[in-house]
């Protein structure tokens, strides 16, 4: 299996005209730029808040990591609405609002979802109560006759 | 001239699957001797015509023949010579083609190691020819690599340059070498049905295949993730991106059939279930390779920019899929099956085993379709990313851990539990001593760190247990026990090693994400910055040239308690031909931790934006899948050497 490249893997076909543009102005990429926050503290809630979302011109990369210049604004937008005063809840609805559900890198548990999230727990589930099944089985086929070895 | 000789080849091979699918399949009936030895000498007969194409295919990358359209789009005379010929297999085309060169490999393996060894492996070569002819198809139809184009362009468009790169040549031969692997189990459990032989003779035929192809997988996947580590840039080591995941899945699984394998050469236990895991292991590689190649990954749609192939393939799942499973549901339950134990034995540690690593496959699985699903159904986006995966997924590894180390101490059908836990006593004081480090060392993330360590610890410490109780360094002179590893079966190594392994990759993972610190700074030439404990000085950048692109180079000083260790390069390239950037890190490693570079923008004045990582015990990570792959060599290795010719139809009887 190949590797996509990382500017295609990374940034999402969907939008790829907008790919397109990156590709050829080499200076649209930006780096996520040291423009951090004075206070430290409010720094670090934007760091940690950048990770929760996903650059959505991107194909699974957080706002953390990618050099999208529209990644590049929603930082900016992160830190000056946190320096605003606004809490991380309010940023998250905020973007929510703006992108939709997209934006999470955590899907949220809703009914669309269950299946996402209670579906490993199912599949456990079904699991143990197959294991508890079947040695139940084996374990009274041996009481009834002895192995032979 | 090329371009025809590989059509040519292709062609013939066509005719020869055909061959090798009906001779094969008659030959699994009663005393068909002929229609057997036709079935192998198609098999040779198809790797002969298949490594022609292939080969055709490389001498035209590497002669530059652009008037074959797949070479004018992939590669340009600009490459270096490797990467014209590793560029052979990075795009669809040719992917495909050597995805059919290592199936014939498998096939022709099958017929030469299993020569005349009856009705099963006639039926397993059956069951290739089938595969062999719908990918023979699929590449001839839609994905045909020598198409021709007139006039021919004057230059190639040349390679993706992130695939311009050592690691990334290796990772598809090695993941393919594991997914069709998994095609050989695949083969001889439909074959096992087919021929109503579902005993233990299957099973152990299939083994070295199963073992093949899971340490290929095993060091593919750990190759991949490496490459993705130094090539993009992030410090990152597993991103939970769908392509990854595909590689995942069939891992897994494969990890489960090993397993469940085991169990059903040895007591015939889990018959049905070791088939059903062998289709499954097999289907998810089929999945992933046709999920990653036809882009549906990245987004639905892309499925309908291209009907004719989406349509091949997803008619190829559903027949190789739905029919395996349709002759699973129509025979299995014919199988005599029940095997006998005590709920404390390794049966049951293997199927709890069984169970968790499912658990852990359908998680994956779960995380990587649902958004796809999902869209397609009601058009709802969502992102399921690393977190997700942190909630589900982890908690099941952190059960399968714990629960390790108990298997290889129960006997079959009856355990003896209490020993096990005595005689796991030793492993458990390391894991203390380990958590007990932790929290006297550690300042960051110390909750987390003490169950991955302790974790980590339980799981190596019990393995190196395993082998010192066979050699007993404790009754006197310690040489004479290193002596004795000589006398230790190989799959005490394989159990040991590939167990370990997994601990040691947790190690790596565990120091990685819990202990990294990382800088991210605007650095003028003289300027330095702090990243763990090395302090990083600035030089400046100047532009040097490489073969096919254009680069700017960094030089920086990498300094520790005042000494200077070491001046790092990391570099910004430009590919003039591909019009694309790619950003080569430079990694220092101690083999404990990695001092990673990379470069970013020029902001102007000679100022540029450094991103450094400080990644400790980052090795671990790839060191431990190494280690997991010896495991599996060691296996392979103990079957070889033990190999006896099992005669046809006393398979079972031997037990």
């Amino acid at each position: 299996m190949n590797r996509t490249p990382s500017a295609i893997r990374r940034c999402g076909a969907g939008l790829a005209i907008l790919m397109l543009a990156a590709f050829f102005s080499a200076g649209a990429f930006a780096e996520p730029s040291p423009g951090a926050l004075p206070n430290p503290a409010q720094e670090a809630r934007a760091r940690a808040l950048q990770k929760e979302f996903r650059c959505v011109v991107c194909q699974g990369e957080s706002l953390d990591e990618s050099r999208a210049p529209l990644a590049a604004d929603l930082r900016k937008l992160i830190r000056a609405r946190i320096v605003a005063g606004e809490s991380d809840e309010q940023i998250k609805q905020f973007l929510v609002s703006r992108y939709g559900d997209f934006i999470l890198m955590k899907p949220p548990l809703q009914p669309d979802t269950y299946v996402l999230w209670f579906g490993p727990a199912l599949v456990l589930v079904v699991g143990a109560g197959v294991v508890v099944l079947v040695i139940g089985r084996a374990r009274r086929r041996a009481r009834q006759s002895p192995p032979v070895v | 001239m090329t371009g025809e000789i590989g059509q040519l080849a292709l062609t013939l091979a066509l005719a020869l699957s055909f061959v090798m699918a009906g001779a094969g399949l008659a030959g699994a009936r009663e005393n068909a001797v002929t229609a057997r030895g036709v079935a192998g000498s198609a098999a040779l007969g198809m790797l002969v015509f298949v490594l022609l194409a292939f080969a055709a295919l490389t001498y035209a990358a590497v002669t530059s023949d652009f008037s074959i359209v797949n070479i004018a789009n992939n590669s340009s005379t600009l490459k270096p010579l490797i990467y014209k010929i590793t560029g052979v297999w990075g795009n669809h085309e040719g992917s495909m083609l050597l995805w059919m060169l290592v199936l014939t490999l498998y096939t022709a393996a099958i017929a030469v190691f299993q020569r005349g060894s009856g009705r099963l492996t006639s039926a397993a070569l059956g069951v290739q020819g089938l595969l062999a002819i719908a990918f023979l198809l699929f590449i001839l139809f839609t994905s045909n690599p020598f198409l021709r184009i007139d006039p021919p362009p004057f230059q190639g468009a040349g390679l993706n340059p992130l695939l311009q790169d050592p690691g990334l040549a290796l990772h598809p031969p090695l993941l393919y070498v594991g997914y069709v692997g998994l095609s050989a189990s695949f083969a001889y459990a439909a074959a096992a049905l087919i021929t109503r032989e579902a005993d233990a003779g299957w099973a152990r035929a299939a083994r070295p295949f199963m073992l093949f192809a899971w340490l290929s997988l095993t060091l593919g996947i750990t190759l991949g993730s490496w490459w993705a580590y130094y090539e993009l840039g992030w410090g990152g080591f597993w991103f939970w991106d769908p392509v990854e995941n595909a590689s995942l899945m069939p891992w897994l699984v494969a990890t489960a059939l090993l397993h469940s394998a085991l169990a059903t050469e040895r007591t015939g236990a889990f018959r049905t279930w070791t088939l059903l895991l062998a289709i499954a292991a097999f289907s998810l590689s089929l999945i992933g390779t046709f999920l990653v190649r036809s882009g549906v990954l990245t987004s639905v749609h892309a499925f309908a920019n291209d009907p004719e192939r989406g349509m091949f393939i997803l008619l190829m799942l559903v027949l190789a899929i739905g029919g395996a499973l349709a002759l699973f549901a129509w025979r299995a339950p014919s199988l005599e099956g029940g095997a006998a134990f005590e709920p404390v034995s390794r049966e049951s540690a293997l199927l709890v085993n069984n169970v968790l690593l499912t658990a852990a496959a359908a998680t994956v699985f779960l995380g990587t379709l649902y958004p796809l699903v999902l869209d397609a159904l009601t058009g709802t986006k969502i992102s399921v990313g690393p977190p997700y995966f942190a909630a589900t997924f982890a908690p099941i590894a952190v059960a399968l851990l714990v629960a390790l180390p108990f298997g290889p101490r129960l006997g079959w059908r009856r355990g003896d539990g209490a020993g096990a836990v005595k005689s796991l006593l030793p492993a458990f004081g390391v894991a203390l001593f380990a958590i007990l480090l932790v929290l006297v060392f550690a300042a960051r993330h110390v909750a987390a760190a003490v169950l991955a360590f302790g974790l980590a610890a339980w799981v190596i410490a019990a393995s190196a247990l395993d082998l010192a109780r066979r050699v007993g360094p404790w009754r006197g002179d310690l040489w004479a026990a290193v002596a004795r590893l000589r006398f230790v079966p190989a799959s005490a190594f394989a159990v040991a090693l590939a167990h370990a392994g997994l601990g040691v990759t947790l190690m790596g993972i565990a120091g990685t994400t819990l202990w990294r610190a990382e800088t991210l700074s605007l650095l003028a030439p003289g300027e330095s910055v702090q990243v763990g404990p090395y302090k990083l000085t600035f030089d400046g950048a100047r532009r040097v040239t490489g073969p096919n692109y254009f680069a700017t180079r960094a030089d920086v000083t990498v300094g520790r308690g005042g000494a200077s260790l070491a001046v790092m390069h990391p570099e910004h390239r430009m590919f003039p031909t591909e019009q694309q950037e790619t950003f080569e890190t430079s990694i220092r490693t101690t083999g404990f931790s990695d001092l990673y570079m990379a470069l970013g923008d020029d902001r102007g004045g000679g100022r540029f934006i450094l991103r450094a990582y400080y990644n400790p015990l980052a090795p671990f990570i790839w060191f431990g899948g190494g280690i997991m792959a010896l495991g599996g060599l060691a296996s392979l290795w103990g079957r070889i050497r033990a190999r006896v010719p099992v005669p046809h139809g006393q398979a079972a009887a031997a037990e």
